[in-house]
């Protein structure tokens, strides 16, 4: 058994195989549903109308889609030049806690300043958060899949450590939370009395810029080869570790955003439950976009409708929420296959 | 007692090696993987998968080996997935090694709250007990500290005599460094590497497997959420720390959990002044410590993550 390349791979290849990963996912899923006692029909039915059945429910599903859009984007820009970011879960962090560090009254400025000032802190710690690694990886050879993913648990147990010491909030009640952002800190609401914030729109700005960088400048040029082959690169002349750190900075910064948008746009303040794993689930996005900036938009609006479909589902059906979890990791596998298939055939010989 | 003193207590010894028991399971499947060549980055959901299957065989009624048994299928049925994916398909072993995680704690996560939907306290298990080895547990301070322990921590020495047995002493062992090293030479001996490294994945993740298992059936007596808790992330760390040979990472690991052991008594010691998160982040910091102070001597198996294709250079 080994794999041909394919000469070029036809329209329908490159749409069909995709298209069968996704059904695969549910048919799976169907079975684990079916498992449960329930209908699995009826469930996808349920998860369909939790995700998108009326207006609230599309403006949760971009709600929830807005994090993910950002942790998405970290990996792609990330993943696209080979840099192994899973650390996404750290930036977002600790650009949360930039974030209620400027914004909850040591600025004491209207919104129009002191808003993009807290889209460079929280950038800022975001990029520096991933820096480390990166620079372990071309200092010393240090594999950063395994420092990115460490980091995670150090950063929450130091974000733990400020909840219930120097960020504590005195008014909290004794539970481990910050202060509220002040009012000038706050991104607006798209639409009155929704949960849809600013942010949203900062993601797709974000998106957009990437899709720029990616495919209008140097930098994005120079990702690119050093992603495919970094000692062709080195050759053509390039500073790969100096890419590598650029890269670093811009994933890092763009997992910061999702911390921001988080407090800022919908929690207000900072709890150890800001995110339930959009780290973890932008390297679905992302995968799932191929790495595709715009891709990456669709695909964080895909996955956050399982996530706020499934939850609704669980309300009214006796289906665990975690078969979203277990449909957004099924679907990661599935599409990498899928991809792979549409620019290798098997031959048995 | 003072800090200096914990230091030659038997106890902290004996818990020493009981954290490490896990570790030198985990560090041992993932060693077996690396050295043919496949990195296994679905260790951390592997383990969860291991700790949640034996748990619930001896929750079922089934006898605790019988436990350790399903722990290490379930596990392996997981590598056999990611070995799939990674050898004969040659994918991405970060990506995928991440969706294998991914997929397998969620599954695991789903089955369970399938099987206790609404459970306020975590159902119990009767666990493996401490056996106290004739003779040697009488032996002042080391009986304490090595022959009191649960059949599992001595199972987790013997394998990892029989890993470095298997490696460097058998055929078998000699193909499966060869196809880390250089697959085309395994090739040139009429042996499939695709084969041998599909085998080296499954069966380092039937330890891994076992690793997990460890806490739900030995050091707990119950299956939580999020109980792995990185360790598998940490034997990734071991494993370079222990420059790929099991005697080193066996070192690696036991030096790793008597820190950790130390850490946990300090922090009863001097809990008043210093926040408790700072002993928490201390084996996740020391893993990077390490990595860093290995990277310069660390001589990685030259085939690790590069898929085999036969007949290309």
């Amino acid at each position: 058994m080994r794999l041909e390349p394919r000469e070029k791979p036809s329209l329908l290849i490159t749409i069909a195989y995709p298209a069968l990963a996704v059904l695969a996912v549910f048919v799976f899923a169907g079975f684990l549903v079916s498992l449960s006692g329930a209908n699995p029909f009826s469930v996808f039915g349920l998860v369909l109308k939790g995700a998108a059945g009326s207006q609230f429910a599309l403006f949760e599903t971009l709600t929830r889609a807005t994090p993910l859009i950002f942790t998405g984007l970290a990996a792609a820009v990330a993943f696209r030049a080979k840099l192994w970011n899973i650390g996404a879960e750290a930036q977002l962090y600790m650009g949360a806690v930039a974030t209620v560090v400027f914004g909850t009254g040591l600025l004491p400025l209207p919104s129009p300043v002191l808003i993009p000032i807290l889209l460079i802190v929280a950038t800022l710690a975001g990029a520096l958060t991933l820096l480390g690694p990166a620079f372990l990886k071309v200092r010393f050879g240090v594999d950063e899949v395994v420092t990115t993913l460490l980091l995670n648990f150090i950063v929450i147990l130091f974000v733990s450590l400020l909840l219930e010491g120097p960020l504590k909030d005195p008014m909290g009640m004794g539970w481990p939370q910050t202060k509220k952002v002040i009012a000038e800190a706050q991104l607006p609401k798209l639409i009155q009395g929704k949960r849809l914030h600013f942010g949203f729109i900062l993601a797709l700005v974000a998106a957009v810029a990437v899709w720029v960088i990616n495919t209008r400048t140097a930098l994005g040029y120079e990702m690119k080869a050093v992603g495919f082959n970094p000692r062709a690169s080195r050759f053509a002349g390039m500073k790969v570790d100096r890419v590598m750190l650029k890269t670093a900075l811009l994933s890092g910064g763009l997992a910061g955003l999702a911390g921001l948008s988080e407090v800022s746009g919908l929690k207000g303040n900072l709890t150890l439950d800001l995110s339930p794993g959009f780290g973890y689930a932008g390297i679905v996005v992302a995968m799932l976009a191929l790495l595709h900036p715009l891709g990456v938009v669709a695909a964080a609006i895909f996955v956050a409708g399982i996530f706020v479909g499934a939850d609704a589902m669980s309300r009214s059906a006796q289906v665990p929420s975690y078969i979203a979890q277990v449909m957004v990791a099924s679907a990661l596998l599935a599409m990498v296959t899928a991809v792979m298939f549409t620019r290798y055939r098997l031959r048995w010989k | 007692m003072d800090a200096l003193e914990l230091l030659f207590s038997a106890s902290l010894w004996a818990a020493a090696i009981r954290i490490a028991s896990p570790l030198i399971f985990a560090t041992l499947g993932e060693l077996i993987s690396e050295r043919a060549g496949v990195l296994n980055l679905g260790i951390e959901g592997i383990m969860t998968v291991g700790a949640f299957a034996g748990w619930f065989t001896v929750y079922q009624g089934g006898d605790l080996w019988l436990g350790v048994l399903v722990a290490a299928l379930a596990g392996s049925a997981f590598g056999l997935l990611h070995a799939i994916l990674v050898v004969p398909l040659g994918l991405s072993q970060h990506v995928t090694g991440i969706g294998i995680t991914l997929f397998a704690a969620s599954l695991t996560y789903y089955t369970y709250r399938l099987a206790f939907p609404e459970v306020t306290s975590p159902p119990k298990i009767e666990p493996f007990q401490p056996w106290a080895v004739p003779v040697l547990s009488d032996i002042p301070f080391f009986g304490e500290a090595l022959f009191r322990q649960t059949p599992l921590t001595y199972l987790a020495f013997i394998a990892a005599g029989l890993v470095g047995w298997f490696l460097y002493r058998t055929p078998a062992g000699l193909a499966v460094r060869t196809a880390g090293e250089n697959p085309a030479a395994v090739e040139a001996q009429g042996i499939d590497v695709t084969k041998v490294r599909i085998l080296a994945v499954v069966a380092g993740s039937a330890l891994m497997g076992i690793g997990g298992a460890f806490l739900t059936l030995s050091a707990f007596n119950s299956f939580y959420f999020e109980m792995v808790n990185g360790r598998g992330w940490i034997a990734i760390a071991l494993v370079v720390f222990g420059s790929w040979r099991p005697g080193k990472a066996l070192l690696g690991a036991l030096l790793f959990a008597a820190f950790d052991a130390y850490q946990l008594r300090l922090q009863q010691l001097a809990g008043a002044f210093v926040p408790y998160q700072i002993f928490l982040m201390l084996p996740y910091a020391l893993s990077i410590l390490a990595l860093i102070i290995m990277s310069r001597r660390a001589s990685y198996p030259r085939a690790l993550m590069i898929p085999y294709r036969k007949g290309e250079r």
